[in-house]
Parts: C-alpha cells; structure tokens; sequence
C-alpha cells in the first residue's frame, strides 16, 4: 500500500513540476496544488497504512490494538488542506488580478515590478 | 498565562480593527495602542525569562508532548520584544503613510495579523504549531502586499506568493517525515528522540526539506528571487515591517531547529548552511550593487545580511552563534530604519529611482544624518551597532581559521558601503536633477519619530555593546544547552 502511495506522491510531483515550468500563471497554481496534495500524501504514508484497521481504543484499555495506523498525521493533513485550500483560492484570486491589471497570464512578460534595464 | 498575551493581543486587535475599519481615525490610533500593548506584553515575557529561566505552557491542558506547547526562552522572548519595538515603529511611521482607501481595505488589521504570526512562530514549541504560525504570518503578509492596488504590487506578490508557496509545501513535507520517523512533534521531545539517529536517511531528507524551507523563508542562496521582486512594491510601512520581521523569522527557526532537534555535527548539514551563508552573503551584495532603485538596493542587501547570520549559525562555535544571535537583534531595528528613510525620501524628491533624484542633503541635511547612522551600521562602521555584529562574526572565523570565509565576510562589508554611497550620492549629495525646487514638502512628525528613535537605538546599541552582547551571550548559551529549554516544555508534565 505504501508503495502505490509513495508512487503516486511521486507522479503528483512531476505533473505539478510540469504544469509550473509551463511559464503560464494559472497552469502554475495548478502545479503547485498537485504539489501540495503529493505533500499530503508523504505525511498520509508517514503515518503508517492499514486496512480495516481503525484506530480505536476498545473500553477501558489505555492504548489501541496493535497494527492500526496512527491517526495523527489525517489530523495534520486535514489542517494542511484547510490551509492549502484558503492559499489557493487566494492565489487564483492573485492571478485573475494580475491577469486583470497587466493583461497576460505569461509569467516571463510580467516585468512591472523589475523592469528590463535598458541598452 | 504570560506566554499567551503577544499573540492574543494582535489576534484580537487584527479582528477588532477588521470591524471598525470604517472610523478611520479609531482604527489608526488603536492599530498604534495595538502595538504599544504588544510590545509592554513582550517586555514583561522577557523580563519573567530573564529572572525564572523559560517558561512553557501548555495549551488546552494537555500534558507536553500531547498537546501544543508554548515556551519562550531569553532569545524567543526577546525576538517578541523587538517584533514589539517594530510593530511601535512602523504602525507611528503607518499613521502618515497609509491613506484611507488602504486602511479601509484592511491595512491595519493585516499589520497585526502578521504580527500575531511572528509572535507565534516565535513562542511556539511545537513544529506543525510552527508550519501553522508560517502560514498565519505567509497570507497576512499576501494580504499587505496587493492591498494598495497597484499593478506593481499585483506583479510582487504573484512572485512572492509562488515561491513562497513551493517553500511550505517542502516545509510541510519534512513535518510530516520528522513525525514519521519520531512519533512527535514536540520540538523538546523531538531533541531527545532524534539522539543518534542525526545519520538515518529519513532524518537527513526531513533536515533537508526543512533546511530549503526556512532558507527560503530567509531568502538564502539559491532561493532568493522573490525578496528582491516584491519587497519595493508594496507601502513603505509594509516593506519595513516584512524586512525587518519576516526572513528574520526564517534565520530564527534555522537556529531552532539546527540546534535543539538536528545536530550541525553532521557534516552534509554543516556544509549546506555554511557555503549556502557564504554564497548569499556575495550573491545578494553583489546584486545590490547593481542596483539603482532605492528600495530594491535595500532589499539586496537584506539577502546578503542574513548570510552573515546563517554563517554565525553554521560556524557552530559559541562565538559564532554569539555573533549571530546579536546580528540578528541589530539587523532587525537597522534595516526597518532604513526602509522607512526610503519612504520619506520618496515623499520629498517623488521617486526610489536613484537616477531621477538627488538634492536631499542640501533641503533635509537632518535626514540625510538620520540615513547614515543605519547605513553606516549596516555597513560595519564603528561604533555603530553593525561594527560589534560583524566584528563578532569576523573573530569567530578568524578563530576558526577559516581565512576564505573570513575574506568573504569583509570584502562583502567593504561592498555594502558602496551601494550605501551609491544612495548617499545619488540621492542625497548631488543636486536635483530638476533643481532644488524639486524637493518638497517636510517630513511629517510621524515619519520623524520611529525613524529618530531606532537610529538613537542603534547608536545606543553601538555605545554600550557590551551590555547587549552579555544578553546575547546569555541567549546563546541556553541556545547551546537547552536543557532548561527542554525540563521547561517537558517538566511540566505533571
């Protein structure tokens, strides 16, 4: 099971890479969000996988049964998406700005800020 | 209790100046009261930490290292102090600077936003707390950069935000392997856990994630580009306090981190921090040097400072940490400084591009002393506050004898006194390229103010260094034993 997750983290990796090397803005905030998933899915792994396993604490025990995944890392991805989901939509609402106010989505013409010297 | 006050204080007045944004004079009066509260909050957390030792507590009385625990040792506590002494500053500076349009679109509230972040980063003792203050810190600070509408500012944060994200995403990629491997994300529990295991492959790759995202939260070599992209876009008020606060925050957690949880014994850490300090030490001055707008020439060099920073850190001896601990106090209240004289001079000669302007001794010659007294000192020049931080650094290499590093370091500062001339001429001695009417205008009281009393705290800096350095010595040392930090956050178990 790790090793399905491990490969698909790794195949997120590269579409986000591919989508932010694009030199386009949005295709960019799109990379960035497969990367923040894949990032979702190491802690998700780190966390140890189980089937049908869930990681409760039967009444009166003071710890769970063996082999159950630890549920702490859901917890954090849980807040990591909440978060990740707020910065994306804050980052489409960026890019429909600047698309708005320089009239191009292309990162390379986008020279405002630092303008090209001249001669 | 007491640890809680410098991040309640700017949350609740960040929600407070959200909702009466629409009294403009409430809301930039209050914004001021905010930070004086912040910073009177600050002093008596580090006056308890001075007397009792760190204290810690834990949140939602959960027992450490269940729940999430705040703590604050001499240096967190007085990192919050000067995070206090900027917020005065910059929200004084704030009352001239941010018109109503951008104080109705939430300047203020954003101001204290970003404060209640560093705060937090700065207390808290738990490292996905961390991730989360990063992140608190991160969108406050995408908030103050595009909020006064400018297409400029639309162009720096569109950089910002995209290389900053990418630096999160490595941040909360090395949390969640850390926790992997360890089983804890108490950063006390985590130095205990992690003894003898600093070779392990999945330690090595989780200090490397985090090693790439605080060092690009510090704007270290290689990764770098988005400071200088976006720090001279936004208001003055916001630039200061992102230059004085946020890459600050960056250096902060790569001191935490490398000496409480990871050990700089090993050597692929140790090389990474100490050529990446180098190489941002001459990459950023060298780029300054080739500037010639104002502010982007001040953002250059924030690059090149941190270097020597990291490379206080890096040289791992008590001296060099020294050296760094004590940088980093001076850089923060020299560089705010200098910001803020930028956006005054604007105001007077009507633009940051060198080239277009000049004449400013000549009409504003108590300015033009109020820019050298941080020039200088950013530049090294006794007795001003710089000299004792390079000096430290310099003696720690020397007595390492590490002759290349130790050249570095000068021959960077000799490069920061050029691009200070090169402002000192341009806009300062030579006259106005549209004559001397071109200059208008005073400097309002506001402005005058927080920019008088941090050069006076720089010179008061120099004067008595030996007293500032005696505090950062005392820093230093629980940085390098911390196990008062540690029986602090895990003692109180019970």
């Amino acid at each position: 099971m790790e090793s399905i997750v491990s490969i698909l983290a790794g195949v997120l990796v590269a579409g986000g890479a591919y989508l932010m090397l694009s030199g386009n803005l949005v295709r960019y905030i799109l990379g960035l969000t497969l990367l923040s998933n894949a990032a979702n899915l190491v802690i998700f792994a780190a966390g140890r996988m189980t089937e049908a396993a869930p990681p409760l604490t039967l009444y009166g025990e003071k710890v769970p049964a063996e082999g159950v995944a630890n549920a702490l890392p859901q917890a954090l991805i849980l807040t990591a998406i909440v978060i990740g989901f707020g910065l994306f939509c804050f980052a489409l609402t960026l890019a429909y700005r600047a698309y708005y106010a320089m009239g191009t989505a292309r990162m390379d013409s986008m020279r405002v800020a630092e303008p090209r010297e001249e001669g | 209790m007491i640890l809680v006050w410098p991040i309640v204080i700017p949350l609740a007045s960040a929600a407070l100046l959200l909702l009466f944004r629409k009294w403009s004079g409430l809301v930039r009066w209050g914004s001021v009261a905010a930070a004086v509260a912040l910073l009177a909050a600050g002093i008596w957390l580090l006056a308890t930490v001075l007397e009792t030792g760190p204290v810690a507590a834990q949140m939602g009385g959960w027992p450490a290292p269940f729940g999430i625990t705040l703590v604050a040792d001499i240096l967190s506590a007085a990192m919050v102090v000067i995070t206090g002494i900027v917020a005065v500053a910059v929200t004084i500076y704030g009352l001239a600077e941010i018109d109503r349009t951008e104080g109705w679109h939430g300047h203020h509230a954003l101001v204290h936003a970003l404060l209640a972040g560093v705060c937090g980063a700065f207390l808290t003792g738990d490292i996905f707390n961390l991730y989360v203050w990063f992140e608190v810190m991160l969108i406050a600070s995408f908030g103050l950069l595009v909020v006064n509408g400018t297409k400029k500012s639309a162009d720096g944060a569109v950089k910002y935000v995209g290389l900053n994200l990418i630096a999160t995403l490595a941040f909360l990629s090395g949390v969640g392997l850390l926790y992997g491997v360890t089983g804890t994300l108490n950063m006390a529990d985590l130095s205990g856990r992690l003894e003898g295991r600093q070779e392990e492959v999945a330690v090595l790759v989780s200090a490397m994630l985090l090693l790439f995202a605080f060092g690009a939260k510090a704007a270290m070599f290689p990764v770098f580009f988005w400071l200088p992209a976006s720090y001279h876009t936004p208001s003055v008020t916001a630039a200061a306090l992102f230059s004085a606060l946020l890459t600050k925050v960056g250096v902060y957690a790569l001191i935490r981190v490398f000496t409480l949880i990871y050990d700089l014994d090993v050597p692929l850490v140790q090389n990474m921090l100490l050529w990446g300090a180098v190489l941002t030490m001459i990459v950023g001055v060298l780029g300054a040097a080739a500037q010639n707008h104002w502010r982007r020439i001040l953002g250059f060099h924030i690059i090149s400072q941190i270097g020597y920073m990291v490379l206080g850190l890096a040289l791992a001896t008590p001296a060099a940490m020294l050296g760094a601990i004590f940088y980093l106090f001076h850089h923060i209240i020299v560089k705010a400084n200098l910001f803020l004289i930028a956006g005054a001079a604007r105001r007077m000669v009507g633009s940051e591009e060198l080239k277009i302007t000049g004449g400013l001794y000549a009409a504003r010659p108590l300015l033009a002393v109020l820019f050298l007294i941080p020039a200088l000192s950013l530049a090294g020049i006794p007795p001003l506050s710089g000299f004792w931080a390079k000096f430290l650094i310099v003696a720690a290499s020397l007595e390492l004898e590490a002759w290349l590093i130790t050249f570095a370091a000068l021959a960077v500062g000799l490069l920061t006194l050029y691009s200070m001339s090169k402002i000192w001429l341009e806009a300062f001695w030579k006259p106005h390229p549209d004559g001397p009417d071109a200059v208008v205008g005073k400097v309002p009281m506001a402005m005058l103010v927080p920019i008088l009393s941090l050069a006076t705290l720089t010179v008061i800096i120099g004067l008595s260094a030996g007293m500032f350095v005696d505090a950062a010595l005392a820093a230093t040392e629980q940085i390098l034993d911390p196990t008062a930090y540690i029986e602090a956050v895990l003692g109180a178990r019970e």
